[in-house]
């Protein structure tokens, strides 16, 4: 077991000890898991075997027999309740325990310092499953065949193919879906065809004693092996990091070229029936490739824009909001399958399609369900792939030819590497952004195969196909050897290149608007130039969308709103949940990049004296005691609101998240100003310019009025510091939800603090003028955009004027 | 140039596709477009570009023609607007959406990134001071949202103050309450959009075919 292996392998230098713990008790765990696998007894197979396509997983009966002397007896029950049938949970059972161990192997390597940073994780779990079926083996059992087509291909692949798909970076997808295009269609029907046909001319040589095999196999296996696998793609440059531009086209080839594979793959198996090829054939091939692919498209984005559909009325009920994404792209994908259309293709169309109106409609949690949930799926199912890749192999039957296995390898090699140069020869000339060399080379070695062409060559008539257990012998060859010999070196060569490497930045807003310029810049150049190029197509494309297709699928006024200001927001309201996960409202985790607040920026009308006004300093550690009070105050208030009920996530339809940020900064906000307006009165004597009533007036309108006032009344030209901006709906929606739904949690919150903040509000009235100064660049404006949103004078501010709720 | 209309034109195309890299069909075509849209002037008014009718939709025409007569963009130490440039202007302009060529060296790319970027910062520094100040930056993104009714423009400035705080908290890190932030410099420019590939990104293609025949755009 690699993990023991593992453990003689140098670890790192902190808690050894710890680690190796841990290490132990998953060994033991697996052993545990594998033993029960293993250690099967009762020869009762066929009992179970006729109801799905997981019940040819595992025929054992582990538990039983290792345990079911103890305490099974017909004669006599004592407990009637208590006895052991396994049979009755056996099927869940050896599911968890194949998906319990896949996930601890997972978890294993990740313990394991260096690693996973050496050998791709795939290599190590086909390992692991290598391990795994030869302990089956030796126990003496027969291995089950784990990699059955049918479990593949309608359990194990789609959820890796819809997290690809709903996660597709659209924009570089579609900038390069000419050359994703010809690579993952010419490619690979010159793969194919070079492959098989060379293969079969090897197999025509003397001495080989491979003269049986005929040129329709050959030219099957050679469709087979010549697809590159999505999921060994994704596991492989997950890894390396490496420049979006090689990783879409080497990931984009691997999901388009499903198309060719299954037209290839059911026609090849189609003529090695019917024995001959006419010329007619070869059209109706070509025109079974397009209804294949496009319906397969077709069929998904169909479902794509039902769930966006579905998802515009689901604002009441959150709960089952995720569902909905994740069953209308396995409708998608069976339908499509159905059809024999391409089933990857309709689940990528489908959650490409789904993707922005969805995201648009559901809640944050529900995206955030999404996320996790289809990681986790794609994770766990390519955790099992690889394993039970390495189980298959050990289950066999095999029949090794060194010929035929050599020339395969040897040939995929050299077809993927022609292919490339000679297809990018091509492309070069139309694009603009010119494939170089290193991008040949990564494209061409990237090219990995895997668990489909197993699957696919696992399908085949045994009948039909004499040769099929060498077929599937060469391709699992072949599968070893493009991921542990291409998956293990690519890291290092990528690193001896120098090819570029993807740069780890979350987007920022100067980026957002800068993309969104360069678009309508490009747009207008082009259309200046008097041509027109695909940012024109695009740009027609966009406004088409937001004109009829938003509007249909995208609930309530959220389909008015620019992509700039929908990012906005998302942003704002990401910083706002990380404000309220961070604890408080006041201090912030230091990974917030803003530093700097709204007053360092206001342009060149502040006078230089202003740096001048005596404020008073105070000390870090007082400041920090005046917050926890604070804070704590207003945890109190939140943990009341908490309420669970089953079917819905929050008590109101307004993220509570949020709505705790907006309560809790709001009474923070409230505190301060009434400190500051405290200490105005009190430390401030001189008669300040306005009146008090305006004071109080701006005061509520605006919270870093206050600047203005101190600096004023120390007799410093005054600065109209224009923050608020004085009419933004959404955020007055925003306070105006907030008074009325949380109007009551309100009142109590402040009836319950009243009292301490009363007090709290002339104790800490002295510090109002250090925490203006701190409490402004930490907390307080780190989001200035929020802040202006809660300072707004929306009525709840009007209300905070009057004091209707302090007693 | 004007009067060598026939004969200096051969020996001017080829002048400037040395200097600017595009080839001779590309500089034909592009003069044919110039022609079109100068209603076979010699100069180019803003009048001419502001009347192509794919430019409607776009909301930052208006900055967008303002880099036609930039004289930033079109001589290197001078500021100020031109009303009208010639065909070797609008040329120049141009060339700022090369695509970038193979085979570059990093000094070569840093270059032409600062190229780019520069065109671009000219494009939101209106008053030519060599910052784009809190004002200049809220107007570009207000012209950016101008097409999305009231809740743009209200909310563009939001966008805006976010962006400028984003730039000052990266550029300067902590400042102090008294310090103030004047506005993005070029370095400051550089910085943020230090992972944005303006050099792959900021291209239109140039075609070598005649295009004149398709009659795009110009509505005439």
């Amino acid at each position: 077991m690699s993990v023991r292996v593992a453990l003689h392998s140098p670890s790192g230098s902190r808690s050894f000890l710890e680690r190796g713990l841990l290490l132990l008790v998953i060994l033991i765990l697996l052993e545990g898991t594998v033993l029960t696998l293993g250690a099967a007894s009762s020869p009762d197979i066929g009992a179970q075997d006729n109801t799905g396509g997981h019940d040819h997983r595992d025929d054992h009966r582990g538990i039983e027999g290792s345990r079911g002397n103890t305490n099974y007896t017909y004669t006599k029950k004592a407990f009637p309740v208590l006895s052991l049938d396994y049979h009755h949970i056996q099927v869940p059972f050896e599911i968890s325990l194949w998906v319990l161990l896949a996930s601890l192997m997972k978890l294993g390597f990740h313990l394991i310092p260096r690693l996973s940073s050496i050998v791709p994780e795939s290599c190590l779990l086909i390992v692991v499953g290598l391990l795994v079926g030869g302990l089956i083996k030796l126990v003496g059992e027969e291995v089950p065949p784990v990699l059955d087509s049918k479990l593949f291909f309608l359990c194990l692949l789609p959820p890796i193919i819809l997290d690809a798909g709903y996660f597709l970076p659209i924009r570089p997808f579609m900038e390069n879906i000419g050359t994703i295009l010809m690579f993952a269609v010419v490619g690979t029907l010159w793969n194919a065809f070079f492959v098989g046909g060379l293969l079969y001319a090897v197999c025509q040589i003397e001495g080989t004693y491979l003269s049986q095999v005929e040129l329709l196999p050959c030219l099957l296996f050679g469709s087979i092996i010549s697809a590159v696998d999505p999921v060994a793609v994704l596991a492989v440059f997950e890894e390396i990091h490496i420049n979006e531009l090689l990783h879409i086209l080497v990931f984009g080839e691997s999901l388009l070229n499903d198309a060719v594979t299954v037209v290839l793959y059911h026609l090849f198996e189609e003529y090695s029936g019917a024995g001959e090829v006419t010329p007619m054939d070869v059209v109706l091939g070509v025109i079974c490739f397009l209804i294949v692919s496009l319906g397969g498209i077709a069929v998904g984005a169909i479902y794509g824009i039902l769930a966006a559909f579905t998802s515009r009325f689901t604002s009441h009920t959150r709960v089952i909001e995720p569902l909905f994404v994740f069953v209308y792209s396995y409708m998608a994908y069976l339908s499509a399958e159905m059809f024999h259309l391409s089933g990857i293709m309709a689940l990528i169309a489908c959650g490409a399609v789904m993707r922005p109106y969805v995201e648009a409609n559901i809640s944050h949690k529900s995206h955030t369900t999404v996320k996790y949930f289809l990681k986790m799926w794609s994770s766990v199912s390519e955790t099992l792939i690889f394993i039970f890749l390495g189980v298959a192999t050990v289950a066999g039957p095999h029949s090794w030819n060194w010929t035929f296995v050599s020339v395969t390898v040897i040939l995929c090699l050299v077809s993927r590497v022609i292919g490339v140069v000679g297809l990018t020869f091509i492309i070069n000339k139309f694009r603009i952004v010119k494939l170089t060399t290193k991008d040949q080379f990564i494209v061409a070695y990237g090219g990995l195969r895997g668990a489909i062409a197993f699957s696919l060559g696992y399908l085949l008539d045994k009948d039909l196909f004499p040769t099929k257990t060498m077929f599937l012998t060469a391709i699992i060859t072949e599968i070893f050897f493009t991921v542990f010999v291409q998956g293990m070196t690519i890291k290092p060569l990528v690193d001896l290149l120098a090819v570029k490497k993807k740069q780890e930045a979350k987007r920022s807003i100067n980026e957002e608007i800068h993309t969104q310029f360069l678009d309508h810049l490009l747009t207008g150049i082009e259309d200046i130039c008097g041509h027109y190029g695909h940012h024109h197509w695009k740009d027609k494309l966009n406004r088409f969308n937001k004109k009829y297709i938003k509007k249909c699928l995208i609930a309530g006024e959220r389909y008015k709103e620019p992509q700039l200001i929908a990012f906005y927001h998302k942003m704002e309201f990401k910083q706002a949940i990380e404000l309220v996960e961070s604890g408080g409202g006041v201090k912030l985790p230091s990974a917030m990049p803003s530093q700097v607040s709204m007053q360092n920026i206001q342009p060149k009308k502040l006078p230089p004296a202003v740096a001048e006004r005596a404020l008073p300093q105070f000390t870090k550690g007082r400041e920090e005691e005046i917050r926890k009070i604070l804070r704590s105050n207003l945890q109190k208030t939140r943990q009341r609101l908490r309420s669970y009920n089953r079917h819905t996530l929050m008590a109101d339809p307004f993220e509570d998240g949020w709505n705790d940020f907006l309560l809790k900064k709001q009474r923070m906000i409230e505190l301060e100003k009434k400190m500051t307006e405290m200490s105005n009165y009190l430390t401030v004597p001189a008669a300040p310019p306005d009146s008090p009533t305006m004071c109080r007036a701006r005061l509520a309108s605006d919270p870093n009025a206050f600047y203005n006032i101190k600096a004023s009344s120390d007799g410093v030209p005054t600065i109209q510091v224009d923050l608020a901006s004085p009419q933004s709906p959404d955020s007055v929606n925003m306070l105006n939800e907030f008074s009325k739904r949380g109007a009551t949690d309100q009142d109590l919150g402040q009836r319950e603090g009243a009292d301490r903040d009363e007090d709290q509000g002339l104790m800490m009235k002295p510090s109002s003028a250090g925490k203006e100064e701190k409490g402004e660049e930490e907390g307080g404006n780190k989001n200035p955009g929020l802040m202006r949103c809660l300072s707004d004078p929306g009525p709840s501010n009007e209300d905070e004027e009057d004091e209707p709720f302090l007693p | 140039m004007g009067a060598s209309q026939s004969a200096g034109t051969e020996h001017e195309f080829q002048d400037m596709a040395d200097r600017t890299g595009f080839s001779l069909e590309q500089i034909g075509n592009i003069n044919k477009r110039f022609r079109q849209l100068s209603n076979n002037e010699e100069t180019l008014s803003r009048e001419d570009l502001a009347s192509i009718p794919a430019l409607d939709n776009n909301p930052i025409r208006a900055q967008i023609i303002n880099a036609f007569f930039d004289k930033r963009n079109l001589h290197q130490n001078e500021t100020g607007t031109v009303q009208e440039i010639g065909f070797e202007e609008f040329l120049m302009v141009m060339t700022h959406f090369r695509p970038a060529a193979m085979g570059l060296t990093e000094e070569e790319r840093e270059n032409l990134r600062r190229e780019k970027l520069r065109f671009l910062f000219n494009m939101h520094d209106t008053d030519s001071d060599g910052t784009i100040n809190l004002e200049e930056y809220r107007r570009v993104v207000e012209e950016l949202l101008s097409k999305a009714g009231t809740i743009g423009q209200e909310t563009a400035k939001a966008i805006a103050d976010a962006a400028m705080l984003e730039v000052a908290s990266t550029t300067r890190g902590k400042m102090e309450p008294d310090e103030f932030y004047e506005g993005i410099t070029f370095e400051n420019f550089l910085q943020i959009l230090n992972t944005f590939d303006i050099e792959t990104r900021m291209h239109v293609r140039f075609l070598n075919m005649d295009t004149a025949t398709l009659r795009c755009g110009k509505s005439k």
